[in-house]
């Protein structure tokens, strides 16, 4: 018998805990978490506030799940790891023992320091309960000022949008998203954000929030003009939550370090998700990726690894999707630019490897509502952006994977005015047989 | 073939009728927004994360769940129930 603990529920601790359940039956497994909602879709909060999705519709696991997984859920906050005599504290009064554990309590929202960011009406999106706070807020509000140049700031913009308040989006550059984005691509977002009414303010960034009666009121910005609003919504990044690890002697630097197998420094502690900062042996430096879908994988090798198995993470190709002022995007490798003032730490649905400047050429084609922008090296395809219709977005994503020689096809992608996206539906078309 | 690339949707929806609903769960975020918009309450979301085709007899192969995936984890695949009228 092995007793397995882990800590948090988000994806990465689910994911470990059914891979656990695969090669051990019987083996008692707890959960420990302070979070009251236990395991629902975090990213699904955005089409929450949106009105796309209910509440009760994000929790994925039902009652037959749980009974298959088979796990004591305490809710708890962990006040400390004693890896010495492999227990967990947690109040109030738990000490729980364990063979094996899993650090996997996610990040959280960097926390705006501003005069004013107290005050009722300042909000944050990182759990269900900002969620409901900011539904059950903008009931009440005409207009909410929105701070923060990345996914989630656009999530919180066009989710308060839905919801008939006027939104005034603040941008610190000259335009949306410009570590990621291009100028083209920036536009087409801005363009279509102005056409559902969130009004950008570019150069802007906020220097207080002014208040009445405890209340927010307005916003005044560095160039001191004023805006007038019933609410401040930020999403200027978030941070691992290492603390509680840091503190108990596991290796840390942004967030935990662990090798490929997702171990830590420490004997028989594993970490997964978006507080782990994972070892690449090919590029030789550890990194941390804010996404669902590597926090899953992350907790499934995890899990299985500490269920006595040797997996080791391979880390993907950077992929992310995400849903731009309306417009499916995906985001494959390396596309960006590496500046990054808008973001403190990286952005929830980002990926740092995004910001590494490739030795690439860049070429585009395509309209605003379908289009396709490739990074191109000397024999692959080292990352793309994929606006609108998605159907070269899976072809794209294996090539750039596999790193797909194009050479037959390289300077036909580069000429003037290429047709990109014909070009390469033949060359998938020849390789997919 | 490639002007037909870039249909939209809609056209797609009649013509893949013979055909199942298939995942990317790489993509998939387990929001539920396919399941909440299934006339018949499938649990397409489910599917999504055991990265396995919708299989389900009672699929009318609709389109809503492809066409509201707000992250393109769906799309339809033929099934060549009827000899060459699956290409």
């Amino acid at each position: 018998m092995t007793r397995y603990v882990i800590l948090g529920t988000g994806v990465a601790a689910i994911a470990a805990a059914e891979s656990i359940r695969r090669v051990d039956a019987t083996s008692p497994i707890a959960f420990i978490s302070e979070d009251p909602h236990g395991y629902y879709s975090r990213p699904g909060l955005a089409y929450m506030l949106t009105g796309e999705v209910d509440e009760k519709q994000l929790f994925s696991y039902r009652p037959d799940d749980f009974k298959k997984l088979n796990a004591h859920f305490y809710r708890a906050e962990v006040t400390r790891i004693l890896p010495g005599e492999k227990i967990i504290e947690a109040t109030p009064n738990l000490r729980i023992p364990y063979d094996r554990l899993l650090v996997a309590v996610g990040a959280q929202a960097v926390r705006l320091k501003a005069t004013g960011c107290q005050l009722a009406g300042v909000v944050k999106l990182d759990h269900m309960e900002d969620a409901r706070s900011i539904l059950a807020q903008a009931k009440h509000s005409r207009a909410a000022v929105v701070v923060g140049g990345g996914i989630t700031a656009l999530e919180l913009a066009e989710g308060l949008s839905a919801r008939h308040v006027k939104v005034h989006l603040l941008i610190r550059n000259e335009r949306y998203w410009p570590n990621v984005l291009d100028e083209a691509e920036s536009h087409i977002i801005e363009t279509r954000l102005a056409e559902d009414g969130i009004q950008i303010h570019f150069q802007s960034e906020l220097a207080e929030i002014l208040g009445k009666n405890g209340k927010v009121a307005g916003v005044r910005l560095e160039s001191g003009a004023q805006i007038r609003c019933d609410m401040v919504a930020y999403a200027i990044g978030v941070a691992p939550r290492i603390q509680l690890a840091k503190d108990s002697g596991i290796a840390c630097e942004r967030g935990v370090l662990t090798n490929e197998k997702m171990e830590t420094n420490l004997p028989d502690i594993f970490a997964a998700g978006d507080i782990a900062q994972v070892f690449d042996p090919q590029t030789g430096r550890a990194t941390i990726d804010s996404l669902w879908t590597p926090a899953r994988e992350q907790g499934r090798i995890a899990g299985a690894n500490m269920a006595g198995g040797v997996e080791t993470y391979i880390k993907a190709v950077p992929f992310n999707v995400t849903r731009l002022g309306g417009l499916t995007t995906t985001i494959i490798g390396s596309v960006g630019t590496g500046r990054e003032s808008d973001m403190v730490g990286i952005a929830r649905g980002d990926s740092e490897t995004w910001r590494q400047i490739p030795d690439a050429i860049i070429t585009q084609s395509g309209f605003e509502v379908n289009r396709l922008r490739l990074m191109i090296g000397e024999k692959h395809i080292l990352g793309a952006i994929v606006m609108g219709d998605q159907k070269l977005s899976s072809p794209l994503e294996t090539i750039i994977r596999e790193k797909v020689d194009i050479l037959p096809i390289r300077a036909r992608l580069l000429e003037k005015n290429a047709p990109l996206a014909d070009i390469l539906v033949h060359f998938w078309a020849g390789i997919a047989g | 073939m490639f002007k037909s690339f870039f249909q939209p949707e809609a056209a797609k929806r009649v013509a893949m009728a013979a055909g199942q609903v298939v995942p990317d769960s790489s993509r998939c975020v387990q929001c539920g927004i396919c399941s909440y918009n299934c006339p018949i309450g499938i649990d397409v979301r489910r599917h999504a994360w055991e990265n396995e085709p919708v299989s389900n007899s009672r699929c009318l192969t609709c389109g809503e769940c492809v066409a509201r995936c707000p992250r393109g984890v769906l799309r339809f695949e033929r099934t060549n129930l009827f000899g060459d009228g699956g290409k």
